[in-house]
C-alpha cells in the first residue's frame, strides 16, 4: 500500500507526544512499517509544534511535507489554519474549538483570525470540529483533550476499538487509564 | 519482537547490547534522551557531567582503563569537547569509545546549524552516520567494533529528524565481554611531544586502513536501480531521497562519513549518467567527490541551509509540486513562549521595565528575548554572558557597570558560567551577574545538574551551594530573591546595578513544569475591576489574553504564580 500520513498540530504542552505515541502503537500493531517524527526542545515551550506519523508498507521519510496528510488533527484552531497547506486534497481535518491566543495576539501586534472553521469548510476541506476541551473536562481533567481528539481520529480510521483500547492501555500510566478511556469514548461519540 | 523506538532510544540500546559500561554526556537538544534511556540499563554507570568536556573526559579514562565507554552531545557541545577529542584522536582506544553528536539542521532548538562532520574529518576520526532508529542501534554496536579494531575513538552523528523520530527495531541480547586488561602505556596515552609525535603518524596510517574499510564495509551500500540517474548520501537525507526518487534512480548510501570511500564512489558514480549529492548543511561528500573527479550535482540545487525533505528533493530532481491549498489570510506566528508560571518571567520583566542592557545565554531563559519582554542584548553559547559581560563592561566602563547584567541558568553557570565569574571577580569590573536558578535543566527536558542535589538516576547526590560558591570565588556581594515577587526582585537589580563592586544575585524559584512543584488554582479577572490597561500584558504570559476588551485567564495554563496580581493596579485579579 502506498504510505499514509498523518499530521498531529497543536500548541507546545498540549499533549501531542502522547496522542503520536498511542497512533504510533495502534499503527505497528497492525503489522505496517511506522515512523513518528516528534518536536522536543525549545519550540515545545508553547511555541506551534507539529508531530508527523506515517505508516505503510515501507515508510522512508520520517516527515510530511506540504500537500501530503491524509489527516490532520490539530488541538487548537489558528494551527488548523497554519498546517492546512500541508493537507492532501480530499484530506480530512479534524480540529478542536480551542483557541489559544500567541504572542503576537496577546501583544497587539496581531489578530486571532475570525471563523477558521468556516474559511476552512469554504476551502473545500472535509473539517471535524470538537469541543474537546469541554469533553476531557467532563472525563475529569482539560488535560484529556489529546485523548478525545484520537477518540475523533479513531473514527476516521478503519482499525476495531479494540485496538486503540490496547493501544491506550500500553502508552497510559495505569492511574489515569480509566479516565483516558472515558475521554477516548467521549471522542468516539462525536462521529455517530 | 519490534518495538517502536526513538531514534535516541535506539540508540542507547545498541550501546546497551554492545556492552557499554560507563556513558557521561551534557544534555543538549536533540541528543538527551540517549543518556536518559542508557541510564535506565542496570548494567550500565550512567551521569550528567556538568559540561561535555568533562564528559569526553570521563569516557576517554573509562575507555583508558578497559571500559566500553561513552558520550553524548549536541553539535555545540563537541565545541566544548573537541579539546579532548583531537588528542584521544591520537592516543586511541583501550576499551571502545563512542561518541555521539546530534547535529540540528533548521535549528530547531540551537543557536546555529554548524556540520559536525568537519570536526570528525579534523580530528582525524572516523565518524558514522545512521538513517533511522535500526540503524541508530546497528551502528552504535557496530562502532565498539570498529573503535577497538582500528583503535580510534568513533563518532555517530545523528541529526534531530533521526534522533527524535519513531521507527520499528529488532531487539537483541547485550554482549559484554568484561573490561579490558589495563597496562600502563605512557608512549600510547600521554600526549607529550616526544610521544605525541610518534602517535601522529598512527593517526594518519589508521586513516589509511579506515578508508580501505569504507571501501567495502556493508554500512557502505549500492542500490542499483535505472542507472540515468545516481544518488550519493548519508544519513537522513537517504530516507528524503528514497522517498522522493523511490526506486527509479540508484543509490550509494553511505553509512559511514569519514574518512569517505575512493573507489567506490568512482565506480558507483561511472555506472550512472548524472550522479547527485543529496547531503544537509555543508558540502563533505560533494567536495570529496569533486577531489576525486567525479562531476557531481549537489549545492547548486539544495543550498547550504536548513533541512532537506522529500519535497525539495522532489522539486529539484523531477521537478514535480504537489497540489495545495493555502489559507486565504495572514496568520499570527506562534513563537516558543517562556510557560505560564515560569520563574524566569519576574525578572526578565524587571530587566524590560528599566531597560537594562541584557548579556543573555543558553536555556528557556533565552526566550526572555522574545516581544514583549525583548529583555536581551546578546546570547553567544554556553556561559558567554558572564564572560561577555565583563568584556562589555571593561569596553563602556561605569556606563554600562550601571546598566547591564548576565543572566545564566543553574545548568549553564555550573557548564561554563562559573570560570567567566572567577574572571569577574579576578580582573575586576562591577558586574552583575543574575543566576536564575530554577532547579533543574529545563529547556532540554529537565535534567538533574550539580546544583539540583539528585543524579541521573534520580539518587540524592552532592549538592553545590550557590552562594558559598560565588562567595569563594571572591564575590562579596551574593542575594538571593524570589522571582515571583516583582517588586522586590526589581530593587535587587537596581541595588546592585548601583553598587561599585562586583554582585550576584540568585533569582531562586523551581521550574513551574517540575512535577514537585505545587500549582495554586488557577487565578480569575473580575471584568467590573478591569480598566483594560492592558499593563498585565506586558508581563508577556500566555495565560493572558483580552477577549471584549478584558483580560482574560486561561484556567488549563494558568498556575497561579501571582505575579499579574502583584502588577494589576487595581486589584482585578484574584483568586
Amino acid at each position: 500500500m502506498e504510505t499514509k500520513s498523518i499530521m498531529i498540530v497543536g500548541v507546545g504542552g498540549q499533549g501531542s507526544l502522547l496522542a503520536s505515541r498511542i497512533l504510533g502503537t495502534v499503527l505497528l500493531s497492525q503489522g505496517y512499517d511506522v515512523k513518528v517524527s516528534e518536536v522536543h526542545g525549545m519550540s515545545q515551550r508553547g511555541g506551534s509544534v507539529v508531530t508527523y506519523v506515517k505508516y505503510g508498507e515501507q515508510v522512508n521519510s520520517p516527515v510530511v511535507t506540504e500537500g501530503e496528510a491524509d489527516l490532520i488533527v490539530s488541538f487548537e484552531l489558528l494551527e488548523a489554519a497554519r498546517w492546512v497547506s500541508f493537507l492532501k486534497k480530499g484530506g480530512h481535518l479534524v480540529v478542536s474549538n480551542q483557541q489559544l491566543d500567541p504572542m503576537p495576539v496577546i501583544t497587539g501586534a496581531m489578530q486571532y483570525p475570525a471563523n477558521i472553521v468556516d474559511t476552512l469548510t469554504g476551502l473545500g476541506i472535509d473539517v471535524t470540529a470538537v469541543n474537546a476541551l469541554e469533553l476531557a473536562e467532563q472525563a475529569g481533567t482539560a488535560k484529556a483533550s489529546n485523548v478525545v481528539l484520537m477518540g475523533v481520529l479513531s473514527k476516521k480510521m478503519s482499525f476495531d476499538e479494540q485496538v486503540w483500547i490496547d493501544a491506550l492501555t500500553a502508552c497510559v500510566p495505569e492511574k489515569f487509564l480509566e479516565l483516558n478511556k472515558k475521554a477516548f469514548a467521549l471522542g468516539r461519540e462525536v462521529i455517530a | 519482537m519490534k518495538k517502536l523506538m526513538l531514534g535516541n532510544d535506539a540508540f542507547a540500546r545498541g550501546l546497551y547490547e554492545g556492552g557499554c559500561k560507563i556513558a557521561s554526556s551534557y544534555p543538549g537538544t536533540p541528543s538527551t534522551e540517549i543518556t536518559e534511556a542508557i541510564a535506565k540499563y542496570d548494567e550500565v554507570y550512567a551521569e550528567w557531567a556538568p559540561n561535555e568536556k568533562v564528559a569526553m573526559e570521563v569516557a576517554i579514562g573509562a575507555s583508558i582503563a578497559g571500559a566500553r565507554s561513552f558520550c553524548a552531545m549536541k553539535h555545540v557541545g563537541l565545541n566544548v569537547a573537541a579539546d579532548p577529542l583531537y588528542t584521544a584522536a591520537y592516543t586511541g582506544v583501550n576499551g571502545g569509545l563512542v561518541i555521539a553528536v546530534a547535529d540540528d539542521p533548521g535549528m530547531h532548538s540551537s543557536q546555529n546549524e554548524q556540520d559536525s562532520r568537519h570536526h570528525a574529518i579534523a580530528a582525524k576520526v572516523p565518524m558514522l552516520e545512521p538513517s533511522d532508529s535500526a540503524e541508530c542501534r546497528d551502528f552504535a554496536k557496530l562502532a565498539y567494533t570498529i573503535s577497538e579494531e582500528f583503535d580510534a575513538p568513533v563518532i555517530i552523528r545523528t541529526s534531530t529528524r533521526v534522533a527524535h523520530s519513531q521507527s520499528a527495531v529488532e531487539l537483541c541480547d547485550r554482549e559484554d565481554n568484561g573490561l579490558k586488561a589495563y597496562e600502563k602505556n605512557p608512549a600510547k596515552f600521554v600526549m607529550m611531544p616526544a610521544f605525541a609525535k610518534k602517535r601522529h603518524v598512527v593517526v594518519e596510517e589508521r586513516t589509511e586502513k579506515l578508508i580501505a574499510y569504507a571501501e567495502t564495509a556493508p554500512i557502505n551500500r549500492v542500490e542499483m536501480n535505472d542507472s540515468k540517474i545516481g544518488v550519493i548520501t548519508s544519513g537522513i537525507s537517504y530516507q528524503y531521497a528514497k522517498e522522493a526518487l523511490g526506486n527509479t534512480v540508484s543509490y550509494l548510501k553511505l553509512g559511514m562519513v569519514n574518512p569517505l570511500p575512493a573507489k567506490l564512489i568512482t565506480d558507483f558514480a561511472a555506472k550512472c549518467d548524472t550522479v547527485y549529492v543529496i547531503e544537509e548543511l555543508d558540502d563533505i561528500i560533494e567536495t570529496h567527490c569533486k577531489k576525486l573527479g567525479v562531476n557531481v550535482i549537489g549545492k547548486e540545487l539544495f543550498g547550504f541551509i536548513g533541512e532537506l525533505s522529500q519535497k525539495i528533493i522532489a522539486e529539484k530532481i523531477l521537478g514535480k509540486t504537489a497540489e495545495t491549498v493555502t489559507y486565504p489570510e495572514e496568520l499570527p506566528i506562534r513563537p516558543p513562549v517562556m510557560c505560564a508560571g515560569c520563574p524566569h518571567r519576574g525578572v526578565f520583566y524587571a530587566l524590560s521595565k528599566n531597560k537594562c542592557i541584557v548579556s543573555g545565554d543558553i536555556g528557556c531563559y533565552t526566550l526572555g528575548a522574545a516581544a514583549p519582554l525583548c529583555a536581551m542584548d546578546s546570547t553567544i553559547c554556553m556561559g558567554a554572558s558572564i564572560s561577555g559581560l565583563h568584556g562589555f563592561n571593561k569596553a563602556r566602563g561605569a556606563e554600562s557597570e550601571q546598566k547591564a547584567v548576565a543572566v545564566i541558568g543553574d545548568s549553564t553557570f555550573m557548564h561554563s558560567g562559573m570560570t567567566g565569574l572567577v574572571n569577574i571577580a579576578y580582573n575586576a569590573t562591577n558586574s552583575t551577574v543574575i543566576i536564575l536558578d530554577n532547579s533543574i535543566t529545563g529547556m532540554t527536558g529537565h535534567q538533574q545538574n550539580p546544583t539540583t542535589g539528585k543524579n541521573l538516576k534520580g539518587d540524592v547526590a552532592a549538592k553545590v551551594d550557590l552562594e558559598t560558591l560565588c562567595k569563594a570565588i571572591g564575590i562579596n556581594r551574593v542575594r538571593v530573591v524570589d522571582p515571583y515577587h516583582l517588586a522586590e526582585t526589581e530593587q535587587a537589580i537596581l541595588e546592585e546595578l548601583s553598587i561599585e563592586e562586583p554582585s550576584v544575585i540568585i533569582s531562586r524559584r523551581p521550574c513551574a513544569l517540575l512535577k514537585h512543584v505545587k500549582h495554586k488554582p488557577a487565578l480569575k479577572v473580575n471584568a467590573d475591576q478591569c480598566k483594560s490597561c492592558k499593563l498585565c500584558l506586558k508581563l508577556g504570559c500566555p495565560a493572558i489574553s483580552m477577549r471584549d476588551g478584558k483580560a482574560v485567564i486561561d484556567h488549563t495554563q494558568c498556575v497561579g504564580c501571582g505575579i499579574c496580581m502583584e502588577q494589576c493596579k487595581f486589584g482585578a485579579i484574584c483568586e
